[in-house]
């Protein structure tokens, strides 16, 4: 085990130390509420490790420039928020498309538009899924805690390095400026993964066998990369058996790696009647409920919660579902996961929406009036 | 080969300076990197055996920019369109000609937006019509050159299709030049543009932009009046300032490796 230390650290803070132990050495990026200490964070620190900071000229600049980092061998990440997400979205297409390594941060604000932008929104839970155009995969984590933030963010560099898949940390502002207790290791080398290094002499990047690491630029393997659908050297193609091959392919490397790909936490009774499915700041309200309900008063009720949003926790929740008679989906939007919910449940349990839009986080007791209904 | 581009197209002219360009710049295969945007002479990058990355519509320098940094050591030559560089991607080429970033941006200027079959770009000469501007257009070009020197840009050439030697000097002096450069190649689209404006076939398009050429040294001693209606060509302005890729990696104390790995 590594040396530890623990630290107070805001959320912000601890995905940009998250970033540096797992390896990344670039940050591009633009100033935006509530997301811009990952941008401060990684100012100060990156200098001095050898790293890249760039404040770039706007967001989609900031989102091209992780790609282009990226394809010269540095782990690099960009953070943002709602209206800066919406500007990045072509280019995290790209980045899908041409299966380049990066990790885009969202710290949720309140929308459509420039909306509130101090306060907390879990509103762009569709917008991670399908926010750039065509079918495409994506994988979404949304932490609950600032050292879930730390390890969740070192698993997305992590991840997006081996499946070579852009990966989305949706933030919320709750978790991006609270400030928690979190334990670093010393020694943050040990949290990088390395790809293989094994190169063939005539090395295909989109190799029709699987997957293949990305040869960084500069190294005398010549090949294209591009957004346009492509051969196994990446060279442009409109034919249309090798078009759905390629798009076939950046879906099921995803499905492939899905267990270690979707992350969930189960707490309270094993035989529940009333499960809460949640994720982000709202994992803590819900928290407080079962710790009380369960702990205290061993009423059988449980709380999932969902690190991977997508892709979507669908065995988990089919899981509970066959147990629990309620499921009660807290979010802070108009409702976003609780469709899922529903469409993986197939009517198997009630699922109950609950949601707050008005900028504050949902209470304890918002969710306890609801669950109390159905346990009655 | 077999390529996209239409009879007459000047990209292949273009491309063909760019590729003679690094080989006289002596630079070793592994260290060039092509990137490009969206439009037909971007398409040049997937014709080329470089790394070459063909990116976003109008993001070309923005993904150059990344890739710079991480990679300082590689040489980057940026192709774009005029409608890519100047309308879509505005804002990423006045913020690498400020910041003095070492990238050698090759702009095909054929003053049309080609690839979607002719539709007026900011470098379309006011009163040519395209086919958003079927009574020609009434929005005033920018001088693309002057655009990048106000921004800060530290060597701005002109060159065209017509004299690809010359053209191809000017992309090696680019090439040498420490600092964000720009050569502005102007070249000719008999298919989406000069058909719609009457300016005759690829040949007549091509003796039109000779003749309506004069080097910046012969035109040093010429009366104003006699360069009116003359597009200037050659190195037209060039400074010494400090590179900003180079001005990072000083700043954090790490050096630039003189050649790429592998």
């Amino acid at each position: 085990m590594p040396e530890t230390k623990p630290v107070l650290m805001q959320g912000n803070e601890a995905c940009a130390e998250g970033a540096i132990s797992a390896g990344v050495r670039f940050y591009a990026g633009y100033p935006i509420t509530p997301s811009t200490e990952v941008a401060e964070r990684m100012a100060a620190r990156l200098p001095d490790i050898g790293g890249v900071f760039i404040q770039m000229e706007d967001e989609i600049a900031s989102m091209a420039a992780i790609i282009g980092a990226s394809i010269g061998g540095m782990r690099a990440i960009t953070a943002t928020s709602g209206p800066g997400f919406s500007l990045k979205q072509e280019n995290i297409g790209y980045a899908i498309m041409a299966e380049i390594p990066c990790v885009i941060v969202d710290v949720q604000r309140m929308g459509p538009s420039t909306g509130v932008p101090t306060a907390p929104s879990q509103g762009d839970v569709m917008q991670a899924r399908w926010g750039t155009h065509g079918d495409h995969p994506i994988i979404v984590f949304s932490p609950a805690s600032v050292y879930e933030t730390y390890y969740l963010t070192i698993a997305a560099v992590n991840l997006s390095q081996k499946l070579r898949q852009p990966v989305i940390l949706l933030l919320d502002e709750v978790i991006g400026h609270m400030r928690e207790k979190v334990t670093i290791p010393r020694d943050s080398r040990l949290m990088v993964e390395k790809s293989s290094d094994k190169v063939p002499a005539d090395y295909k990047p989109y190799d029709e066998k699987g997957l293949t690491p990305l040869v960084p630029f500069g190294f005398g393997h010549y090949y294209h990369v591009t957004g346009l659908f492509h051969d196994q050297y990446g060279f442009p193609t409109g034919d249309p058996p090798q078009v759905e091959r390629s798009l076939d392919r950046v879906h099921e490397k995803l499905e492939k790696y899905r267990d270690e790909v979707v992350l969930t936490n189960y707490i309270g009774h094993k035989e529940p009647r009333v499960v809460i499915v949640t994720y982000g700041c709202t994992v803590r309200s819900a928290r407080a409920v079962v710790k009380k309900a369960y702990w205290n008063n061993r009423e059988p009720v449980g709380l999932l919660s969902l690190q991977t949003l997508w892709p979507f926790p669908d065995k988990e929740v089919r899981e509970i579902a066959k147990k629990a008679d309620v499921i009660i989906v807290p979010e802070m939007n108009m409702g976003q996961i609780v469709s899922e919910v529903e469409r993986h449940v197939k009517g198997e349990a009630e699922v109950v929406p609950l949601n707050r839009y008005d900028g504050e986080m949902i209470s304890p007791d918002q969710i306890s009036d609801i669950m109390g209904r159905w346990l009655s | 080969m077999p390529h996209i581009w239409c009879p007459g197209c000047g990209n292949g002219i273009v491309t063909a300076a760019l590729v003679r360009a690094i080989e006289r710049a002596d630079y070793d295969q592994r260290d060039v990197v092509i990137v490009s945007g969206i439009g037909c002479s971007s398409r040049a990058a997937g014709y080329l055996n470089f790394n070459t990355l063909h990116t976003t519509h109008g993001r070309a320098l923005a993904f150059a920019t990344g890739l710079k940094m991480a990679r300082p050591e590689l040489k980057l030559f940026v192709i774009m369109g005029d409608g890519d560089c100047s309308a879509i991607g505005g804002n990423h080429f006045i913020h690498s000609a400020r910041r003095n970033i070492d990238l050698n941006a090759i702009v095909v200027n054929n003053h049309i937006y080609g690839m979607t079959g002719g539709q007026h770009s900011p470098l379309t000469p006011t009163g040519k019509k395209a086919t958003t501007a079927p009574r020609g257009t009434l929005e005033r070009e920018f001088n693309l050159l002057d655009l990048a020197r106000g921004a800060g840009a530290t060597f701005g050439a002109r060159g065209n299709a017509a004299q690809p030697r010359q053209l191809e000097q000017l992309i090696t002096r680019a090439a040498n030049h420490k600092g964000f450069s720009l050569v502005e190649a102007l070249s000719p689209c008999p298919i989406a543009y000069g058909r719609r404006n009457k300016l005759g076939g690829p040949v007549d398009m091509l003796k039109e932009l000779k003749e309506s050429s004069i080097s910046i040294e012969r035109a040093t001693s010429k009366e104003e009046t006699e360069l009116e209606g003359k597009t200037i060509t050659g190195v037209i302005y060039q400074d010494e300032v400090p590179e900003y890729a180079a001005e990072y990696y000083r700043s954090i104390g790490k050096e630039i490796p003189v050649k790429s790995g592998g």
